[in-house]
């Protein structure tokens, strides 16, 4: 991997988010009303003085360019804005949200990526075996259920019928104050149900990619001769097999992060997990545009970072690429 | 099949069609689709009853009373009544969002893969621009700055979700243009403009039509996703809102939840079971997949 190919990736993932910050500051111009009249009614009205000493403090009194130069100066110092709704830095609200999203979103991205693929494995082995059939209806089924809806379901069997995973947020209260282990477990034993609800959606997806994939694999003439030779049947299919059939999940991996973020929004509101996505859910209901926008940027930043991510490590899985820039 | 052959050789799209019909899953889904939709028709121009009017106890459970069938939500209110009212808006916004982001995606797409070079690159440095924003959220976001009628729903569908077409159909098109008919088309004088929409778009058809109907299921899934969160309008009834408006009660009654999320189930489904019959049907190499 050439240290220009890295350069350029990063180069342009930071055009992106010029990009997306663009796009925010397009979107606050268009929000209804005045910027200064909105921010004096959550602070309570104001009289003339006020909305002037609004306009000058956040420069709404400069030409758009200049205010555009403005924000896109105040982003790289890191300060995203002030909540209308709870009088904070944007960016100390997120940072304290983040977490829990990436948790959530990162454990429901290799659940489904490690149950698919091995489901899709199996199913690839005899394509017109009983598995096969159920791993296809399986995918479509997970396609079609609505996942704020397979979230609300798993609560109330959970809940009611087999009270065994806590059905909502994040920690139990009493534990709180418990040492790190204790509440590692507890915040693991929170986590199943939202990430497994998550994961279904992808879980099918991947199942199904990867059968396809490595019935492609499986008709070429290194697996014949890794049978000749006598190669055990698991090690072809995982070994052999599984690593060239790999290079599309990645890719569909990388694809899927952003609508993954988009589900863990859904998730975080059904299961009520203290996240980034819940926080945006809440903060749209207030009209607290600079959280939403905040939270639509740390969002695109972490589909840049996956993809550039992505790009890397196919990069290392397929030593083909390894020489281009 | 050597029959056939002495006979008039049966058109591609005649083909297609056997071979869907062909397909038990694909027509189970076009049954129960049709059901849905007729329903769905009645439920919005001959339904006499009204899904926002209190006509029983809170939270009757289904069967109970013979005249409400599915039972009643937690302010009393016929669930039967708000599933045959709430398909329209539902079918009606995935349909409309879905047409927005096939026109988007196949326009942007066909100019990038045709005409390659800086329009490509420009068109599709914008697809990937859009491919980073999470798509719900920014759909979120675009509801509330314009008010949340159907038509915006819609618009913000389709704004939001039109790359993964776009990025087809330019596959597509790059394939073909390559081909000797579009190289004989242009023998022939035929201008650009002919060219991508009369011979080049023509002979992309199956895989977009494919695509179309798995875009009409995403989008039926979006306005239930934005419904259930409460941004759908607030003036009509839908899945995703009855879904959304009777979350706080699940422990007390499971009906009014349940019986929303499988009318979405079920259409998004059997749309997709249609789509995979398609695609069977347009590519029958492929069948062993």
């Amino acid at each position: 991997m050439s240290a220009s190919f890295l350069f350029r990736r990063l180069v342009y993932g930071l055009v992106l988010m010029l990009g997306v910050v663009v796009l925010n500051f397009i979107l606050i111009r268009l929000a209804p009303g005045d910027p200064a009249v909105v921010i004096a009614g959550e602070m309570g009205g104001g009289d003339a003085a006020l909305l002037d000493a609004i306009r000058a403090q956040y420069g709404l009194d400069k030409p758009l360019l200049t205010q555009l130069g403005i924000y896109l100066g105040s982003i790289l110092q890191g300060d995203l804005g002030q909540s209308f709704f709870f009088n904070q830095p944007v960016a100390t609200l997120i940072g304290n949200r983040i977490g829990p999203t990436i948790l959530l979103v990162l454990s429901a991205q290799v659940l489904s990526i490690l149950l698919g693929v091995f489901l899709g494995v199996i199913a690839a082995r005899k394509p017109n075996g009983v598995l096969s059939g159920v791993v296809s209806v399986v995918a479509t089924v997970g396609y079609a259920v609505p996942v704020f809806w397979t979230g609300i379901m798993l609560i109330i069997l959970f809940a009611s019928v087999f009270p065994i995973f806590p059905v909502e947020g994040m920690q139990s209260v009493r534990l709180r104050d418990a040492g790190l282990w204790v509440r590692s477990v507890d915040i693991a034993h929170h986590l199943v149900l939202p990430a497994f609800t998550l994961a279904l959606i992808y879980l099918a997806q991947y199942a199904r990619l990867s059968r396809a994939s490595m019935l492609d694999v499986l008709g070429s003439d290194y697996i014949r001769t890794a049978r000749a030779k006598g190669a055990p049947e698991h090690s072809i299919l995982f070994k052999h097999a599984l690593r060239n059939a790999s290079l599309p999940i990645l890719t569909v991996a990388g694809l899927q992060f952003g609508n993954l973020i988009s589900g863990a929004l859904l998730v975080e509101t059904v299961f009520n997990w203290p996240g980034m996505g819940r926080l945006a859910f809440e903060s749209i209901l207030r009209r607290d545009y600079p959280t939403v926008l905040g939270v639509l940027f740390f969002a695109s930043a972490m589909v840049v970072v996956a993809n550039l991510l992505t790009d890397l490590s196919y990069r290392l899985a397929d030593p083909r690429l390894r020489g281009k820039t | 099949m050597t029959d056939a052959v002495a006979f008039k050789p049966e058109s591609p799209a005649r083909e297609a069609w056997r071979m869907f019909r062909r397909n038990i899953p694909a027509m189970i889904g076009v049954v129960v689709l049709s059901i849905i939709v007729l329903a769905t028709l009645w439920g919005t121009f001959f339904f006499a009853g009204n899904p926002y009017e209190i006509v029983w106890a809170p939270h009757e459970a289904p069967g109970v009373a013979p005249e409400f069938l599915l039972g009643t939500d937690y302010l009393g209110r016929d669930i039967f009544a708000g599933l045959v009212t709430g398909g329209g808006p539902t079918l009606a916004v995935g349909a409309a969002a879905a047409a927005i982001t096939m026109v988007i995606g196949i326009s942007l797409g066909a100019l990038a893969g045709f005409y390659g070079g800086w329009v490509d690159n420009l068109l599709m440095r914008i697809t990937e621009f859009f491919q980073v924003l999470p798509t719900l959220l920014f759909a979120m976001v675009l509801v509330t700055l314009f008010s949340p009628t159907l038509t915006t729903i819609a618009l913000a569908i389709g704004v939001v979700s039109w790359p993964q077409t776009a990025r087809l159909t330019r596959a597509e098109v790059m394939k073909i243009k390559e081909l000797e008919y579009v190289t004989a088309a242009r023998a022939i004088g035929a201008k650009n403009r002919r060219i991508i929409w009369q011979v080049i778009l023509p002979n992309a058809a199956p895989p977009l039509i494919v695509s179309a109907t798995l875009t009409i299921g995403v989008a039926i899934l979006f306005e239930a996703g934005l419904s259930f969160l409460g941004l759908g309008d607030p003036n009509t009834m839908s899945w995703g809102l009855m879904i959304g408006s009777n979350r706080a009660y699940i422990l007390d009654a499971w009906w009014p939840v349940t019986f929303p999320g499988l009318a979405i189930f079920l259409t998004v489904f059997s749309v997709s079971l249609i789509g995979d019959g398609l695609n069977d049907a347009f590519n029958p190499k492929l069948r062993e997949r």
